[in-house]
């Protein structure tokens, strides 16, 4: 079964990836890719208290990601991707490791630097420029909170 | 004006659940704002999430409330209060919940939350009842 969702948003496991998301694409594995994470077990078992009943989540480190790919697109496990940032996405895209697959924008929220583009993202200019190289590696990248939100091409987010 | 000394009340909410429930807790037990203090998570980064509960949390005892036992209200609770011996994070929170909590909010804590959780529980009814 192939990845049914690579997704970019800072709160990782939460109610609109299980709820929203879940409830629709049905997924037993949770990949959270994230080098901090990867290495706090403590952190894993709160993230992994939102995990609905019946899958699984998993850490990874960018690296691991990468490698654990052909594995994920092979399993019989419907898997889900999330980063918390735009670098971390790219890094496991590079290279063409992800070519002809879809990003899913999320959430990216307020902070410092980053200006509102859509009211659940905000992105500083190195956000557009990883996104844009993302782009480049054969890669459709779409902002979408939830499935049934209207979504919006990349195209229109760097506008 | 605060209202006495106790454990606080931090409901912390997807939308605008929090200020709905705080609102409805104020109207029908009539304690004023310092018992109960409503957060939302809407627009929120997880930091700043975390950064707002930490103001809240900041002298005394407390217990968080959750709308959900997991995602990312949850997660902010969890995170804030676990080095906080006198704090705690309820989860599934509901109305008959929290009037228990604000009337009797001055128990300790190992006292307090089993009674608030056996409330919360209790509270959740069907008419007719199904075997």
């Amino acid at each position: 079964m192939p990845i049914v969702l690579y997704r970019i948003d800072e709160r990782l496991i939460h109610g609109q990836v299980v709820v929203g998301w879940g409830g629709q694409l049905r997924p037993d594995l949770f990949v959270v890719v994230d080098s901090g994470l990867a290495s706090s077990e403590w952190e894993q078992e709160l993230y992994a208290l939102g995990v609905p009943e019946g899958a699984q989540a998993t850490f990874l480190s960018p690296e691991e990601a990468r490698r654990a790919l052909p594995h994920l697109r092979s399993s019989p496990e419907r898997a889900v991707i999330l980063t918390r940032d735009v670098a971390t996405m790219l890094a496991i895209a590079r290279g063409g490791a992800m070519e002809g697959e879809s990003v899913n924008l999320g959430g990216l929220h307020s902070q410092a630097g980053r200006e509102e583009v859509l009211p659940y993202l905000f992105l500083d200019d190195e956000d557009r420029e990883r996104l844009k190289e993302i782009s480049e590696e054969g890669i459709r990248v779409t902002a979408r909170d939830l499935p049934g939100s209207h979504e919006v091409p990349l195209s229109e987010l760097l506008d | 004006m605060s209202e006495g000394v106790g454990t606080r009340g931090i409901l912390v909410a997807h939308g605008s659940m929090a200020q709905g429930l705080a609102d409805a807790v104020r109207r029908i037990s009539g304690v004023d704002e310092s018992v109960i203090i409503p957060l939302s998570n809407d627009g929120k980064s997880p930091q700043a999430l975390q950064e707002d509960l930490d103001r809240v949390l900041e002298g005394g005892p407390a217990i968080v409330f959750t709308d959900l036992p997991s995602g990312s209200c949850a997660l902010a609770a969890r995170l804030c209060s676990r080095s906080h011996p006198d704090q705690a994070v309820v989860t599934g929170v509901n109305l008959p919940i929290l009037l228990e909590f604000v009337f009797n909010r001055q128990l300790p804590l190992r006292e307090l939350v089993p009674r608030l959780l056996a409330k919360g529980v209790g509270s959740v009814t069907s008419a007719p009842e199904f075997p």
